[in-house]
C-alpha cells in the first residue's frame, strides 16, 4: 500500500498549489488557457460553456462511467448499473478493501474471453474522501462537483478536460471490451465539449 | 519463454504470454492446488498472491506476473502450518474442499490488510469466493481464530 | 429390491498376503467355485475394507465417494470404534470397483441417496469387531490364556497382569484365524468415537493443496481435451471446419465424437484456444423448439386433469366438495443445475489390455460398465480410481455416465492418456438438471379450521425413466422419486390424494441433492402454512396438532420452535417462518428469520435447525451438512433457475447462475436431537425445508405468498 499513499500525497500537494492560484484565475473575464504549449485567449461565454457541458453530461450518466462513480461504496456493473456482485467495496483509496482489491480481478487491459472482468491501467474508484459521484446526479450537480476543488481531486476545469482526454480509465469507456456497449458519443467530441466548457468559463447548466 | 517466480522458485515456461497464470501453474508447473472453477473471476477458486496481493489467476495473463512473486497454496507455509491453515483444521472447515485453496489465499490476504476483521469485514472480503458446500459459517469462525492467533504473536 | 446384496456373517473373508503382510478383512460375496479357486492369488481389486499393517497402521478402504459429506471419516469411525485401534493411525483409501463394495440399497457401487451411514452402520462396525476378535484371539493363543481375559484398546491387545502386544505385531498371525461366526457389537453406551465430533480425516489435505481431485490428474504423456458440444442437447454435427483450430500451437488433434467435436492439445489452454476458433454447424434436431416458458404452460394445463394415483386415503374429492372452505393453489419450481465447484472432468488411460479411469465419481459400477461397453474390454479390465469430488450433489452419479463416456470416446480417438475437462460453461449448459416441477394443490377445511381433504397433483419429468433404476423406482407408471415426500405426507388428514403426470419434454434430467424432496418439501410445507393461515392458526401450532402420530417430526418441530423463540418478539422488519420435513429417514425442522427491503430484496438472517437422524456417528459432520444443505437450498430458493429458449440453455456461468455468497449466508444454529433409532441419511436432508421456511417467513412479514421459485424480488417490491 506504500505506493498508493505516496500517490495520494502527491495529489494533495498539487491541490494546494491550485487552490492558491484559483482566485487569480477567476478575476479576469478572459482566462489564459495553456494547450499544447500555446497560450491563447478564449472569451468567456457562460451560455456556450453551460450548453457544452449539458451535451457532455450524457457521457457522465452512461453506465460505462457511472458504474465506477457510484453514490454508495459499492461499484456498479452492467447496463442496468446493478451493485457489483462479490460485495466489492470502494475502500479508503478507491482500490478496494480488506484484501479484495480492484486488481484482484481487473487487469491492466481487457481480456480476450467474453464476460471476463474489464481492465485498464489504474482500475479503481475515486477515493472515499473524494468520491466524485456521477450516479443519479443532474448535469448541474455534476458541473458544480467538477468545479469544487474539495470534491474534484483539486483539479481546475482545464485539468478536468485533460483528465477526460487522457486518463486510461476514462478512455476505457470507449474500448470496454467484447460484449460491452461503448459510450455512444465519440470520445473526441466529448473532449471537445469538455474543453469548450472549461475554456468558456466552466459555467453550469440550470 | 516466460520466466516467473512461484513460491520462491524460478521457472521458465514455453507458453503464449496471454495464457492465464492458472493454467501455467496447473498444467506446466504441476501445482494443482490452485483450482479452476469459472475462468471469469466469478468464484475465487483460483486465488493466488502476486507480490503479496490476492489475484484471480484464471484472468491473469502470465505476462502480467513477469518479475513478480507468485505465491500459491503449496507455498503458503513450508509445513502447511500457516495460522490460517491451522485455523481451517481447528474449525474443520472443508467439505468437498475444492474451493478451499482459494478461500485460504483470500483469507490470508484479508488478514494482511485487516488483522482484526469484524464479521462484516469478513463477509465483505470473502464474498468473492464461492463455496457450493456452504462452509461459510466455519470460514468466518476460522478467520477470527486465525486473527486471534496472529494477534497473540502466532507466527507469520 | 433388485440386485440387492445381502451380506451375512459367514460371508466375511480374510485375505492374507495382500498389500503387504498383515490382516486384511472384508466381506465376500458368495462366489462360484472357479472364482473360489483363485482366492489365494493377490486379487485385484482387494475386496476388503480393512488392512492392519505390521506397523499397526490401519488402512480403511472406503466404498463411498468423498464429496464433502464425510464418508471417509464416518465410515472409518464405524470400523475404528469396534476395532479399538489408535485413531491417529487410521488412513483412508478409496476402494477400487468390486461387487463387495456395492451399495446394498442399489446393488451397485455408488454414493447417493444419503445411504452411506444407513447401509454401513452395522456392517462396518462388524468388520472392525471381527478384526478385533481375531487379534485378541491371536494374542490369547500366544499367552495361552482365554480370549475372554484379554481386551483391545488403542491399537493393542491387553491381557491380565499388564501383558500387551500391538496390533501390528500379531496382525499376520490373526489373519490365519477363522473369522468369528458371531460378532457382537458394543453397547452404544461404550462408544468412544461414535457420537463425537471427530475432526475429518481429509481436512489436512484440503488446506494445503495436496488433495487430488479428478481435474488434478496428471499422467506421463497425458493430453488434455475439451469438447465442443451442440448448443441444443442431442444436436448433430452438420459441418466441421477445423483448419484454424488445428493451427493453434499445442493442439494435437481435432475429431468428431458422437457427442460433439474433441479438441485435444498438450494442455488445457491450448485445447480451449483451439476450440475457440472451431467452426461447427449443427443440426439442432428434435429439441430445437424446447422452451421452459412453453413447458410451464403445458404443465399448468396438465395439472388441470387427474394423473396417476400415488396415494389415496378416504374420499378426497367428496370431502373437498363438502368442505366449508376450499383452497386451490399452484406452485412452480425451475430446472436447476448442480453447479459443482469442480467442473466435470475425467481422465482415461486406454490400452489394448485394459483401461484406467481417474474420476471424481459417485457411480463406479455404472462408469465401469459404460467404459467396458464402449471399449469392448471386460468390466474387470476397467479400473476406476475414485478421486476426491469437488462437489457431487448427484451430478457425478449420472445414470448414463455421460462425462466418463465422453472422455472414453476421446481416449478411443487419441490412444494416449487424456483428460477431458468441461469448462464452467460446458458444465452449466451440458445437461442433466433437476426437473422443472408444477404442483396443483387443493384442500378443504371445515368450519373449525380442520383440514378434511388434501390433494397434491404433481407434474414433472421422471428422472428414473431410461436408467438402470427404472424397474426399481418406477411402479405402475409412477416414478417414486417424483412423489417422494408428497406420498408420505405426515399430517393427519382423513382424505388424501397424491397424483402424478410425467411429461417427456426431452430435457436431460437427473437427481439433484434431496431429489424429489427438493420440490415436494417446498410444496407440502408451503401449502400446510397456507392452510394454517386459512384456519386462523399459528403455523407452528397447526403443524404440531396434525403430527400427533409422528413423534419424530414433532420432536424436531418443537425443538426448533423453542430454540428459535417462536412466538417471541422479532426485531423490527423481520419475519419468521417454519418448515419440517422428513427425508432419507431423518427429520429436519428449520425456522428462518428474514427481512425484505423496499426493492423486494430478501435477506435471510438466521436459521435455527433441529435434526433427528437417529444415532449420530459424527455430530460435527451432521452440523456441517445442515449448514451446507441450508446454503445449497437457499441458493436455489433465491437464485436458482435454468431456463431454455429455442432448445438452448440460457445460463452459462456464476454470473447468471449465482451461488449464495458469504455476505448472504445466514447465521445457522444446529440442534441435534439425541435418539437411539438406527441412523438416517444426512447429506441431503437439510435442503427441503429451507425454501418453504424462508417463503413462509416472507408471508408472515409481507402477507405475500411466494409460490414460484426462485423468489422474485419484483413480486415482493413494496
Amino acid at each position: 500500500m506504500k505506493t498508493d499513499r505516496r500517490k495520494k500525497g502527491a495529489l494533495r500537494l498539487a491541490g494546494f498549489a491550485i487552490i492558491w492560484l484559483a482566485p487569480f484565475a477567476l478575476v479576469g473575464a478572459a482566462v489564459l488557457t495553456k494547450t499544447a504549449g500555446l497560450a491563447f485567449a478564449v472569451t468567456k461565454d457562460d451560455s456556450a460553456s453551460a450548453a457544452a457541458f449539458l451535451k457532455a453530461a450524457a457521457v457522465f450518466s452512461d453506465p460505462r462511467c457511472v458504474n465506477c462513480h457510484p453514490a454508495g461504496n459499492r461499484p456498479l456493473v452492467g447496463d442496468q448499473s446493478l451493485p457489483h456482485p462479490m460485495h466489492v467495496e470502494r475502500g479508503p483509496q478507491g482500490l478496494g478493501r480488506n484484501g479484495l482489491w480492484c486488481s484482484t480481478c481487473h487487469q491492466e487491459k481487457n481480456l480476450h474471453d467474453p464476460h471476463t472482468p474489464p481492465g485498464a491501467p489504474e482500475w479503481m474508484l475515486p477515493p472515499a474522501d473524494m468520491p466524485m459521484v456521477f450516479e443519479k446526479r443532474t448535469p448541474r450537480q455534476l458541473c458544480e462537483q467538477f468545479k469544487d476543488p474539495a470534491r474534484n481531486g483539486s483539479r481546475t476545469p482545464t485539468e478536468i478536460a485533460e483528465h477526460v482526454r487522457e486518463a486510461p480509465t476514462v478512455l476505457w469507456g470507449w474500448h470496454p471490451g467484447e460484449g460491452r456497449r461503448a459510450v455512444p458519443m465519440p470520445h473526441d467530441e466529448f473532449v471537445r465539449l469538455m474543453t469548450e466548457w472549461a475554456e468558456k468559463g466552466a459555467a453550469c447548466p440550470e | 519463454m516466460v520466466a516467473l517466480t512461484v513460491n520462491g522458485r524460478r521457472y521458465e515456461v514455453e507458453v503464449p504470454v496471454d495464457t492465464p497464470l492458472l493454467w501455467v501453474l496447473r498444467d506446466n508447473l504441476g501445482l494443482t492446488g490452485t483450482k479452476y472453477g469459472c475462468g471469469r473471476a466469478l468464484c475465487g477458486a483460483c486465488t493466488v498472491h502476486v507480490n503479496g496481493k490476492a489475484v484471480r489467476s484464471c484472468v491473469t495473463p502470465v505476462s502480467a506476473v513477469i518479475g513478480k512473486e507468485v505465491l500459491t497454496i503449496e507455498g503458503l507455509a513450508p509445513d502447511a502450518d500457516h495460522p490460517v491453515q491451522l485455523a481451517w483444521i481447528a474449525e474443520d472447515v472443508p467439505q468437498c474442499g475444492y474451493c478451499q485453496s482459494g478461500q485460504i489465499m483470500s483469507a490470508v490476504a484479508l488478514l494482511a490488510a485487516n488483522p482484526r476483521p469484524t464479521d462484516a469485514d469478513i463477509d465483505q472480503a470473502m464474498s468473492a469466493n464461492l463455496c457450493r458446500c456452504g462452509t461459510y459459517p466455519r470460514i468466518r469462525k476460522a478467520i477470527h481464530r486465525a486473527a486471534a492467533t496472529m494477534a497473540a504473536g502466532g507466527h507469520r | 429390491m433388485n440386485g440387492t446384496v445381502r451380506v451375512s456373517r459367514r460371508d466375511f473373508l480374510k485375505l492374507g498376503g495382500v498389500a503387504g503382510a498383515g490382516l486384511l478383512l472384508g466381506f465376500r460375496l458368495p462366489v462360484r467355485e472357479a472364482e473360489a479357486a483363485e482366492e489365494q492369488k493377490p486379487p485385484y481389486p482387494p475386496n476388503a475394507f480393512l488392512h492392519i499393517g505390521q506397523d499397526s497402521g490401519v488402512t480403511i478402504f472406503v466404498n463411498k465417494s468423498e464429496m464433502g459429506q464425510g464418508p471417509y471419516t464416518a465410515v472409518a469411525m464405524l470400523i475404528a470404534e469396534e476395532l479399538e485401534c489408535d485413531w491417529n493411525r487410521v488412513r483412508v483409501q478409496p476402494a477400487p470397483v468390486a461387487a463387495v463394495y456395492n451399495n446394498p440399497m442399489s446393488g451397485m457401487q455408488m454414493t447417493g441417496g444419503s445411504t452411506t451411514i444407513r447401509t454401513e452402520w452395522v456392517r462396518m462396525r462388524e468388520v472392525g469387531a471381527a478384526a478385533r476378535m481375531m487379534l485378541i484371539e491371536a494374542a490369547a493363543q500366544n499367552w495361552k490364556v482365554s480370549p475372554a481375559t484379554c481386551h483391545a484398546e488403542n491399537g493393542k491387545v491387553v491381557g491380565r497382569h499388564g501383558a500387551w502386544v500391538s496390533f501390528g505385531e500379531i496382525a499376520e498371525q490373526a489373519s490365519l484365524l477363522e473369522v468369528p461366526a458371531q460378532v457382537p457389537l458394543k453397547d452404544p453406551s461404550r462408544f468412544r468415537l461414535l457420537g463425537k465430533p471427530v475432526p475429518r480425516l481429509d481436512t489436512p489435505a484440503k488446506v494445503n493443496g495436496v488433495a487430488l481431485f479428478g481435474i488434478d490428474t496428471q499422467m506421463p504423456g497425458m493430453l488434455v481435451a475439451v469438447v465442443e458440444r451442440p448448443p441444443v442437447y442431442g444436436g448433430k454435427m452438420r459441418r466441421l471446419e477445423a483448419t484454424r483450430a488445428r493451427a493453434v500451437p499445442g493442439v494435437t488433434a481435432v475429431f468428431q465424437i458422437p457427442q460433439g467435436v474433441a479438441v485435444v492439445a498438450r494442455d488445457f489452454w491450448a485445447a480451449k484456444r483451439g476450440r475457440d476458433v472451431l467452426e461447427v454447424e449443427w443440426d439442432d434436431g428434435p429439441r430445437a423448439g424446447l422452451s421452459t416458458a412453453a413447458m410451464r404452460q403445458h404443465y399448468r394445463e396438465l395439472a388441470q386433469a387427474p394423473g396417476l394415483v400415488a396415494r389415496r386415503d378416504g374420499d378426497p374429492e367428496g370431502a373437498l366438495n363438502g368442505a366449508g372452505k376450499q383452497v386451490t393453489v399452484e406452485y412452480e419450481l425451475p430446472y436447476l443445475a448442480h453447479a459443482d465447484m469442480e467442473p466435470l472432468n475425467c481422465a482415461v488411460d486406454l490400452r489394448a489390455d485394459g483401461c484406467d479411469v481417474w474420476v471424481g465419481t459417485q457411480a463406479q459400477t455404472g462408469n465401469q460398465l459404460a467404459v467396458a461397453r464402449l471399449t469392448g474390454l471386460k468390466p474387470e479390465q476397467i479400473r476406476i480410481h475414485t478421486a476426491f469430488l469437488g462437489g457431487g450433489f448427484g451430478r457425478r452419479g449420472n445414470p448414463h455416465s455421460d462425462f466418463v463416456v465422453i472422455a472414453t470416446q476421446v481416449a478411443l480417438g487419441v490412444r494416449r492418456p487424456v483428460k477431458v475437462i468441461w469448462t464452467r460453461e460446458d458444465d452449466m449448459k451440458g445437461g442433466y438438471y433437476r426437473p422443472l416441477w408444477h404442483a396443483r394443490m387443493s384442500a378443504g377445511l371445515d368450519e373449525g379450521g380442520k383440514v378434511v381433504s388434501w390433494q397434491h397433483r404433481i407434474v414433472g419429468q421422471s428422472i428414473m425413466k431410461g436408467t438402470s433404476n427404472e424397474k426399481r423406482r418406477i411402479k405402475n407408471g409412477i416414478d417414486l422419486s417424483s412423489v417422494e415426500g408428497a406420498k408420505e405426507l405426515p399430517y393427519e388428514i382423513p382424505n388424501v390424494l397424491v397424483d402424478l403426470h410425467s411429461p417427456e419434454p426431452g430435457m436431460p434430467v437427473q437427481w439433484w441433492r434431496s431429489v424429489g424432496h427438493s420440490h415436494t418439501g417446498f410444496e407440502v410445507e408451503s401449502f400446510i402454512d397456507e392452510l394454517a393461515h386459512h384456519a386462523g392458526k399459528d403455523p407452528y401450532r397447526f403443524r404440531h396438532d396434525l403430527l400427533a402420530r409422528h413423534p419424530r417430526h414433532r420432536g424436531v418441530l418443537d425443538l426448533a420452535a423453542e430454540k428459535a423463540g417462536w412466538g417471541g418478539k422479532l426485531a423490527a422488519g423481520r419475519g419468521r417462518g417454519i418448515a419440517v420435513f422428513e427425508s432419507y429417514g431423518s427429520y429436519v425442522c428449520e425456522v428462518a428469520e428474514v427481512s425484505v427491503d423496499r426493492t423486494g430484496f430478501v435477506r435471510v438472517h438466521r436459521v435455527v435447525c433441529a435434526v433427528d437422524c437417529g444415532h449420530t456417528v459424527n455430530p460435527g459432520i451432521i452440523a456441517a451438512q445442515m449448514e451446507g444443505g441450508i446454503a445449497f437450498g437457499l441458493t436455489a430458493a433465491l437464485y436458482g433457475m435454468i431456463s431454455v429458449e429455442n432448445g438452448r440453455v440460457l445460463q452459462e456461468n456464476f454470473n447468471d447462475y449465482p451461488v449464495l455468497r458469504m455476505d448472504m449466508m445466514p447465521e445457522v444454529e444446529v440442534h441435534i436431537v439425541k435418539r437411539s433409532e438406527k441412523p438416517g441419511g444426512i447429506g441431503e436432508t437439510a435442503v427441503p425445508p429451507i425454501a418453504p421456511a424462508v417463503t413462509n417467513a416472507i408471508f408472515q412479514l409481507t402477507g405475500k405468498r411466494v409460490r414460484r421459485l426462485p423468489i422474485d424480488p419484483t413480486f415482493l417490491k413494496s
